[in-house]
């Protein structure tokens, strides 16, 4: 049977692990190699790095970052964060990375998904949407929450998965960073509505609310930030606890 | 020496990393000269199926592994290449194992099958030494291979039993990645050089 993933997230500014409250107040938390492997041996099913930095070198430290990663860890992890060309995604992928996420470029440039599903296959190729209400609906925001589209959430996400993308990585602005959940309504309804993983994002305060998105949600993955680097909720914690519950989950 | 083939279908970047781990020697290689003259070969592979056999083509391999005498191991695509014929661009492969590629339904499950599931072994094999029925490794894929008289553990995706392992003469095929299972995964990778 396969099982729910366990997905820490991990945010890197020119090389580093930095940990903050919505790009706030950014701390440095050290390498992402050592917490990589940190969190590779706590039983994580995969990681993501989201790559913060500004700087014209990004690309750059982002392949260097992806390489040292993939000789230390024997797990799958995506990156994501400004990546726009298809040579950027060839890079990555080469560097060693399994997937990319791709979130403010594909608002500007729908085929961006299909190229890179058809040349990369659509595992590789991961869609990261920030939605956020607005008392009646559901939009979608860009550059890191920054910008409002005309797009509809629900729509764009059934629009992502038909152009190619292997997984949906949903964010709901709403729950981000407060701790009071995943969005469940929202996700229950993606869930049945497209047929690649959903990956449940924002919102993480418990160990219940990862059951309750597995469960009622049906979501395939869960992820989660502050949850995991400050420790709160440990990995093994969380995994025995959904295994008691009836979640398969790999320990 | 290992040749791990590069024929331009996904990353080899894992495979020479789990290599690089287990302190083996190997070779990244097109090659056909070098394949042919290696002890063991590993052929793995991520991406559209139509593509990967038209690199093969190009880079006038594809006879070559048919004929190849030397285990070999194929690892995701890597296995279903090894095939009749694919449904993902309709293609002939390299038709090592006389059985289809075929796509998982979208009504039945989430495609891609994607993260980690485990394996029933159902006949023994030396890729399996140290692992147990049950164990469980790192899957990404869309498409998959029945159970056939090659196969040697199964998954199962929501209903839907397939071919996680492989096996006919010095041909060996896995459906997950051993590169990125962990420990398991880095263990059939070395009963692979170590016991085929």
């Amino acid at each position: 049977m396969l099982c729910k993933r366990i997905i820490p997230c991990l945010d890197v500014k020119d090389g580093r692990v930095v940990k903050g409250t919505n790009f706030i107040n950014l701390i440095d938390a050290g390498s992402p190699v050592e917490l990589a492997e940190r969190y590779s041996k706590e039983g994580a099913d995969e990681l993501v790095f989201l790559d913060i930095t500004a700087s014209s070198e990004k690309r750059k430290t982002l392949v260097e970052l992806v390489k040292d990663v993939a000789k230390a860890i024997r797990i799958p992890f995506t990156v994501g964060g400004g990546i726009s060309e298809l040579s950027d995604i060839e890079l990555l992928l080469k560097a060693g990375a399994d997937k990319v996420s791709l979130n403010s470029s594909i608002v500007k440039n729908p085929e961006l998904i299909t190229k890179a599903s058809r040349q990369f296959g659509s595992q590789a190729v991961v869609a990261a949407i920030d939605v956020k209400y607005n008392g009646t609906e559901y939009k979608v925001y860009i550059k890191g929450g920054r910008e409002e589209t005309d797009l509809i959430g629900m729509e764009w996400c059934k629009r992502v998965a038909e152009l190619g993308a292997g997984e949906i990585l949903l964010t709901s602005m709403d729950r981000d960073g407060t701790k009071e959940g995943y969005d469940l309504k929202f996700l229950k309804e993606l869930s049945s509505v497209v047929s690649v993983p959903v990956i449940a994002s924002g919102g993480a305060g418990k160990k219940e609310d990862f059951l309750s998105a597995f469960k009622d949600a049906n979501v395939d993955a869960c992820l989660a930030a502050s949850l995991f680097h400050f420790n709160i909720l440990p990995i093994k914690d969380l995994k025995y606890y959904l295994k008691e519950n009836n979640v398969a989950v790999r320990i | 020496m290992i040749a791990l083939i590069d024929y331009g279908s996904g990353n080899v970047a894992s495979v020479v990393n789990a290599l690089t781990e287990l302190k083996e020697e190997f070779k990244v290689t097109n090659n056909e000269v070098e394949i042919c003259k290696a002890d063991k070969i590993i052929f793995p592979g991520v991406g559209e199926a139509s593509f990967a056999i038209r690199q093969l083509h190009m880079l006038n391999l594809f006879s070559a592994l048919r004929m190849i005498k030397k285990p070999m191991l194929g690892i995701c695509l890597g296995l279903q290449l090894m095939a009749d014929h694919s449904t993902e661009g309709n293609v002939a492969c390299l038709g090592i194992f006389r059985v289809n590629v075929e796509k998982f339904d979208p009504a039945k499950t989430k495609v891609p099958h994607m993260g980690w599931n485990d394996i029933q072994i159902k006949s023994s094999s030396k890729l399996f030494n140290g692992i147990e029925s049950g164990e469980r490794f790192y899957f990404a894929n869309s498409f998959y291979i029945p159970v056939n008289v090659c196969t040697t553990a199964v998954t199962d995706n929501n209903g839907t039993l397939f071919s996680s392992a492989m096996e006919k003469e010095n041909f060996y095929g896995v459906q997950f990645h051993p590169e990125k299972s962990g420990d398991a995964g880095l263990r059939l990778i070395k009963n692979f050089i170590e016991l085929c």
